[in-house]
């Protein structure tokens, strides 16, 4: 009797070890990445004579000018989009789940997810500028404005247009996400017990099935949160520029002429780090305020049956989202045909190929590799997060281990420092520059998104189907292959789009990893754009957004006609 | 037999050092250079932003392949630094050969850095280049002098670059334009929001803080030499009472400030700028040309002078196509490429050859260039002032941050 079981035991143990090994593999580099910031910020960087550990770099991040303003904009920053973007979603899960007007906005809202961060910005700030479209489609007519006007906007001191311009994008993010967690939830079964019950769409959502789906999105969340607080690009074109934030700064550093200011750099990513915990710390105060609200709304029984002013807010919010993004596209697209488009003319005064023209024939080799990188750099962050999250549930249904929190590491960082850390490691491995430790280096960044957006709805499946199936003498694999992956494949595709997206965005890794011999279409978008020139600006953002609009239609239509006979399968 | 093996020992050193001697490039030793270079691939890390001079790269690439048999890569960056931050990696792994970097855009600060940190290929290339013989260094001091740095042949001239200012002829007459600093603060005041400068540390804008201080300063010899922490504050005191009276004036009351000059250049043509700047004078004629500036756009100078320098190609010691990057950089020299180079419908950045010192053929070529219309001629461009010591640009840098940096 002994033996059989001491024998499970080993396979057990075994299956362990691999997922650790597998965990590890993963996770050295990004250890690596923190230690290549970690070292330098106490003094340690020998190519630059730094062999003495000390803490003089902290003392002369703390001497900068205006630093802790530029570390308070940047946790302002992002947890007000956090609280913006979660507000917007949870809101309109809650009015609008399940209704027709839901589907249509799940259509509308879900290519943006594509639009890379700074396209996004970028069509906001052409949009909104005193120089921008909208002024223009009103000078001087209503406004008498011949000039723009001297407004300061985008780059307000209040980082006002910032937030804005990451809510636009964090929106589609959440509620892709959510999307993907809803099916595992009983909607119809709860909107039905709670209307019985007498209370409004949201006041009935909220109590609920608002806690179960916060669950699944947290992690997502928390993404968001990390982001925001730390990002760089939307900084530069919507963000306060005097004083800019942390992040920002963090970046002109490690770019800075003066070499030695690397350390700075590293010292002042330790600090970034600082913010991100204080501002995860900040939301965990505010999630358990909400959870103490919910829990008070709950108790009293209030039914909130008028709640059609803050859906009616939810729904103009996450359409504005869509609005603004799209109309900014296009002008983003005008822009690339345009001649000469002086103030205040709402259309370009001559329509020309000619950017698309010079633009097209360097863009070929770029998009060949972009595409390359995606597709392989997220099918096999799909297939790891796929043997990752079936190994562990295997093991241990008990959710996150901790060495697998090790891989969400890339997303509490910022990227910047990370990814110098990183270079040191592979250049010292004696590695070259190639294809294949940029598409190493894009795993790492993609795996995160993917497990994000797959973990939750896998751990919610109903454990009953799975249930059936080993009770009907099926193996680990035959489950795994014939019930779980078809119920989770719209999961699945989401998480492949997600991450075929991040990869298609991901600019400092493929610069520095590549060292700039590998171009994609997100490394010469950056570098065009600090040339400034909207008409380059305007093709390379289209190019750059249709790219994982593909990968999120095929995502959103596929599972319409996979299960075209299954109806609880397509919402 | 102790020493034998010593001595078999010292001579397979010898013959590893002497074989290594043989692959590093030598430019005195053309030939074997070019034979050398046949089949290798050259990463030229060269800033981006411009179009025009991605595509004149583009051909410089083509034309190398097809003479010489070497590939040239654009690496495209949006900062330089980048790729002296890659070298610093590689160097602090102990890669000490078979770097990304082969041939590297660059001069000022940059080039001060590596040159300080021991990054770069040498000794003296540069003056061994075949096409050196055409390169006026007798009356372009700035050609050997990078920011009063000596060069020692360590980066090859490719352009001369000097500060030009642009208005558009359609809003500001030309009688009411600046022909000085100080004019030029009283042209702020006529007209408040619609003049700005990139915000420093953006070249273009540090190189307009160089002006002023260049126009400004009591004794401009202290500009050759290092900082003097001691009077630096006295020193740089005009400076930045010019600033403190100018910032309101500016573009939104200073408190954002254009990217760099290519926002610049949209912002003149969206009517938020009137007056603007490039370090290249034929900025404007191919800003026509692309219908980025309307046609009535012209180019003007401050009669005392402006800043002026030479933009240069650097090799980091740890390069790998050393050889085809000695190519590729004598070949951007050549008065073919360079004349190229100086036409403004293709680039319009101005040569570092004397003409004097070319073939009668290669000499009217340039003489019949047309220029464009919004281009000053070469004797309209007035005088260049020197380039001060960076270590100016990095203190005046840091002090601007620190009175400036927090407007809001």
């Amino acid at each position: 009797m002994g033996r059989p079981i001491s024998k499970e035991h080993e396979i057990a143990a075994r299956r362990l070890n691999a997922n650790t090994l597998l965990a590890l593999i993963l996770g050295l580099p990004i250890l690596a990445g923190i230690a290549g910031i970690i070292l330098p910020a106490f003094g340690y960087m020998p190519a630059l004579g730094g062999v003495r550990f000390t803490l003089r770099h902290f003392a002369e991040l703390a001497g900068q000018p205006h630093i802790l303003r530029s570390s308070l904009t940047g946790l302002a920053v992002g947890l007000a989009t956090t609280c913006g973007a979660v507000a917007i979603v949870g809101t309109f899960l809650a009015g609008f789940a399940g209704t027709p007007i839901f589907s249509r906005v799940q259509h509308l809202v879900s290519p943006l997810l594509a639009v890379p961060h700074a396209a996004a910005a970028f069509a906001l700030a052409f949009l909104v500028a005193p120089s921008g479209f909208l002024l223009r489609l009103v000078s001087p007519e209503l406004t008498g404005f011949l000039r723009p006007p001297q407004w300061l906007l985008p780059n307000d001191p209040l980082a006002l247009s910032m937030v804005a311009g990451l809510i636009t994008k964090e929106v589609p993010f959440l509620f892709l996400i959510a999307l993907a967690a809803l099916p595992q939830l009983p909607l119809r079964q709860s909107r039905q017990l709670t209307a019985a019950l007498g209370y409004g769409r949201l006041s009935g959502f909220l109590v609920s099935l608002w806690p179960a789906l916060y669950r699944q999105i947290r992690l997502a969340v928390f993404a968001v949160l990390v982001y925001s607080v730390s990002v760089v690009d939307v900084a530069i074109i919507l963000g306060p520029q005097l004083p800019a934030t942390l992040p920002m700064r963090i970046a002109q550093w490690t770019a800075d002429h003066e070499l030695r200011a690397r350390f700075l750099a590293s010292a002042a990513a330790l600090l970034q780090l600082g913010v991100v915990l204080a501002a995860v710390l900040i939301w965990l105060l505010i999630e358990r305020l909400a959870r103490l609200a919910l829990a008070w709304l709950t108790y009293s029984g209030r039914r909130l049956r008028n709640d059609a002013v803050p859906r009616f807010i939810s729904a103009f919010a996450i359409t504005a989202c869509a609005a603004l993004i799209f109309l900014g596209i296009a002008v983003l697209g005008a822009w690339s045909v345009a001649g000469l488009w002086p103030f205040p003319r709402a259309l370009p005064a001559e329509l020309t190929l000619q950017t698309w023209l010079r633009t097209l024939s360097p863009l070929w080799p770029a998009l060949l590799v972009t595409m390359a990188l995606a597709l392989l750099s997220a099918a096999l962050a799909l297939l790891c997060a796929i043997l990752l999250l079936h190994r562990n549930g295997a093991a241990d249904r008990g959710g996150d281990r901790p060495h697998h929190r090790l891989l969400y590491l890339p997303l509490l960082l910022p990227e910047i420092s990370f990814v110098f850390g990183l270079q040191i490691l592979i250049v010292s491995a004696g590695l070259k520059p190639a294809f294949w430790s940029v598409l190493a280096v894009h795993f790492l960044f993609v795996l995160p998104y993917v497990l994000l957006s797959l973990a939750a709805p896998w751990r919610e499946l109903d454990p009953r189907f799975e249930r059936v199936a080993a009770g009907l003498g099926k193996s680990q694999r035959q489950i795994l292959l014939s019930v779980r992956l078809p119920l989770l494949s719209r999961a699945c595709l989401t998480a492949f789009a997600v991450g075929f997206s991040v990869s298609i965005s991901l600019y400092l890794p493929t610069l520095l990893i590549g060292a700039g011999r590998l171009t994609t279409i997100a490394t010469e978008a950056v570098a065009l754009s600090s040339g400034g020139d909207r008409r380059v600006i305007g093709v390379y953002a289209l190019v750059q957004a249709s790219l994982p609009f593909l990968a999120f239609l095929i995502a959103s239509l596929a599972p319409q006609l996979l299960f075209r006979n299954r109806r609880a399968m397509r919402t | 037999m102790i020493g034998r093996t010593r001595k078999i020992i010292m001579a397979a050193m010898l013959a590893l050092g002497l074989a290594g001697e043989a692959s590093a490039a030598d430019a005195g030793n053309w030939g074997a250079v070019v034979a050398e270079a046949k089949g290798q691939t050259v990463y030229f890390n060269a800033w981006g932003g411009s179009e025009n001079i991605n595509a004149y790269i583009r051909w410089a690439g083509g034309e190398v392949k097809s003479r010489y048999g070497v590939d040239v890569v654009h690496v495209k960056l949006d900062d330089t630094a980048k790729a002296v931050a890659t070298v610093v990696a590689e160097k602090a792994a102990g890669k000490s050969d078979g770097g990304a970097v082969d041939l590297v855009w660059i001069n000022g600060e940059n080039f001060a850095a590596m040159k300080r940190e021991g990054l770069l290929f040498g000794p003296d290339w540069a003056t061994k280049l075949p096409n050196w013989r055409y390169v006026d260094h007798e009356t372009k001091p700035t050609v050997l002098k990078d920011f009063t740095i000596p060069t020692e042949g360590l980066e090859s001239p490719w352009g001369g670059a000097k500060l030009v200012f642009f208005h558009d002829s359609a809003r500001t007459a030309k009688a009411e334009l600046p022909d000085s600093a100080a004019e030029l603060l009283n042209w702020a005041e006529a007209n408040p929001g619609r003049f700005s400068y990139p915000q420093p540390p953006d070249f273009t804008g540090t190189s307009f803080l160089k002006q002023v201080l260049i126009a400004l300063i009591g004794d401009k010899a202290k500009l050759q030499k290092p900082v003097d922490e001691a009077t630096f504050a006295t020193d740089a005191a005009p400076l930045f009472a010019y600033l403190d009276k100018l910032t309101p004036l500016l573009w939104r009351q200073g408190k954002a400030y254009p990217q760099n000059y290519p926002d610049m250049k949209q912002k003149l043509a969206d009517g938020e700028l009137d007056i603007i700047f490039a370090f290249n004078p034929a900025e404007a004629s191919s800003a026509i040309a692309n219908g980025e500036l309307p046609q009535t756009v012209r180019s003007f100078v401050f009669s005392g002078g402006t800043l002026g320098n030479t933009h240069f190609l650097a090799i980091p010691y740890n390069a790998t196509a050393k050889a085809g990057a000695l190519v590729l950089a004598d070949f951007l020299l050549s008065p073919e490429a360079q004349l190229r180079k100086q036409d403004p419908r293709i680039w319009g950045d101005p040569t570092v050859l004397a003409l004097a010192k070319l073939s009668a053929e290669d000499r009217s070529a340039f003489e019949n260039l047309d220029l464009g219309i919004a281009t000053l001629k070469p004797d309209e461009l007035g005088p260049a002032l020197d380039e001060p010591h960076p270590d100016w640009m990095t203190r005046i840098e840091a002090e601007w941050i620190r009175r400036y940096g927090a407007a809001n």
